[in-house]
């Protein structure tokens, strides 16, 4: 196995994610029928089963629904960053993300914290939303 | 009056933990021929294969794999992935292929030589990039198999304050019980301080909270409820079984303290007709010490949120109110994998006849037996039963 880092493989469900990713804006598709936004991306609304959805823009504004402080990489690509943060984040819109929190001090990481979108340059094509503890 | 569903009419278990003079096909093999001995069958007895997959070789069709080169002929074959609970899915999978009349008589077996075949490290890395973390919208953030899981705890601990001693406790409990397997991985006893100052790996996940990486293979034969009372072993039946899907990635679930074993539990018990005051022995796939946690309270065995509690004081300990795992588990028995559950399916079965040995919990008549895929995602719960029970 190849010791890159992993880099998300844009298919034709997903890409509109990660072309507002890449502008640095956060986007997910909305059900027009309901109303409800969902993630991770599906062709039909996993709540009415519509296939009328819209990509729109989130708020990027979210919580900490729960986070890890990684000490050992899964492979060589991520040892240079131990510790890092991993965490889920409930976006204001209701959907939840796997993410990666980015704070001056790992510590001081806590669930509930408010949270706001960032992005990461991961190469010439993609874009990594990432999030840090909103500054009051 | 419960219906048995099947009888499991043998059990196997191949060397476990470090075995670095066996592949992955002689691993299955010496735990397929141990269940053959123990049932007093022989392969041309045996017309269903049931398997799962593997990650140390790339094999095409695994249950045919599986069977050619034990030389079973068989008229059902099946290779099955529920991930974790593959172990408990493939009984009861044996169950559904003989009530159609696919075939009689059914070996599931499964497991490999997970740690000999490259190293700890490599199966680590291997499993993180195996598909349990979302390849696009999770994967590229770096978690752990582990980190998965530590995401649960942390939840977990935040709304109902479970403590990081409270699943210590579960890694000493199962390493008590390894102590009393002959065959597991890791026997030495470890106290709750051993656990708290193992090095954190995740937060708030710890080396010992943690299963291990094993080499191993277990096998069951299954047979109908008929057939089975005319073996050499005691019977051990299948009373009932239940399924439960919360989700496939943890990072989009919106309730992550709780999983689908409420569901898979609620099924099994209806199915058997039994209380949770009639188990007296629970095998729960503990492929994290936050995994038994979670399941003691979504099985019904106490409140939502009260599991932490639950752990303590003996309670799942053997002698305790709810022996829990009595084998040691993934966190100390041994985890090879697919194949891993599996060896909680073999545990229930010594129970309930009866042959536990050291580890035996007394009057044990009903079992259950859970197995767990994914991050909490996918569960399969069986219980089973002496026939004294059906």
């Amino acid at each position: 196995m190849p010791d890159e880092r992993p880099i998300p493989s844009p298919n034709p469900g997903t890409a509109p994610y990660w072309k507002a990713a890449r502008e640095h804006r956060l986007a997910l598709p909305r059900c027009r029928d309901c109303g409800k936004f969902h993630s991770y991306p599906r062709a039909r609304c996993p709540f009415c089963g519509s296939p009328r959805l819209a990509w729109e823009p989130c708020s990027g504004k979210g919580t900490i629904y729960s986070y890890t402080e990684v000490f050992r990489a899964p492979s060589k690509a991520f040892a240079g960053e131990v510790p890092y943060l991993v965490a889920i984040v409930a976006l204001e819109e209701g959907p939840h993300l796997m993410t990666r929190l980015v704070t001056a001090d790992n510590t001081s990481a806590r669930v509930g914290q408010p949270v706001d979108v960032a992005f990461e340059d991961l190469d010439d094509e993609i874009s990594l939303p990432v999030f840090k503890v909103t500054q009051p | 009056m419960t219906r048995a569903l099947c009888g499991i009419v043998g059990i196997g278990e191949s060397a476990v933990g470090k075995v670095p003079d066996r592949s992955a096909l002689q691993l299955q093999s010496d735990a397929a021929n141990a269940a053959l001995t123990d049932a007093g069958l022989s392969l041309d007895d045996i017309d269903g294969l049931i398997t799962t997959p593997v990650r140390v070789e790339p094999w095409n069709m695994p249950c045919g794999v599986v069977a050619s080169y034990l030389g079973v002929r068989p008229s059902y074959l099946s290779t099955l992935d529920l991930a974790g609970a593959s172990g408990t899915a493939m009984v009861h999978h044996a169950a559904m292929a003989i009530a159609s009349g696919q075939c009689t008589t059914v070996l599931c077996v499964a497991g490999q030589n997970l740690l000999s075949n490259r190293s700890r490290a490599h199966a680590v890395r291997q499993m993180a990039e195996s598909g349990a973390a979302h390849p696009q919208f999770e994967a590229p953030y770096g978690p752990l198999v582990a980190s998965n899981y530590a995401l649960i705890a942390r939840r977990h601990m935040h709304e109902y304050g479970t403590t990081e001693e409270q699943m210590a406790e579960i890694a000493v409990t199962m390493r008590r019980h390894a102590g009393l397997n002959p065959n597991a991985h890791k026997r030495d006893p470890i106290s709750v301080s051993d656990v708290l100052n193992s090095p954190m790996i995740t937060s708030p996940l710890k080396m010992l909270d943690c299963a291990l990486v094993s080499d191993g293979a277990a096998a069951a034969i299954v047979t109908g409820a008929e057939r089975a009372r005319d073996l050499r072993q005691k019977p051990v039946c299948l009373l009932g079984q239940g399924y439960g899907l919360s989700h496939s990635y943890i990072g989009e679930y919106r309730n992550l303290p709780t999983c689908g074993a409420v569901e898979s539990g609620r099924q099994a018990f209806a199915m058997a007709g039994l209380e949770r005051s009639d188990i007296d022995v629970a095998q729960l796939y503990d492929c994290f010490t936050i995994t038994v946690i979670i399941e003691l309270e979504d099985l019904g065995f106490c409140e939502k949120g009260e599991g932490g509690a639950f752990v303590q004081g003996g309670r799942i300990g053997l002698g305790g109110e709810l022996p829990v795992t009595t084998h040691g588990g993934l966190l100390s028995g041994g985890h090879c994998g697919l194949g891993g559950g599996f060896f909680h399916v073999l545990e229930a079965v010594r129970q309930l006849r009866g042959s536990a040995g050291a580890r035996q919990v007394e009057n044990a008549n009903v079992a259950l037996v859970h197995g767990n895929g994914g991050t909490i995602a996918i569960h399969c719960t069986l219980i089973l039963g002496g026939e004294e029970a059906v």
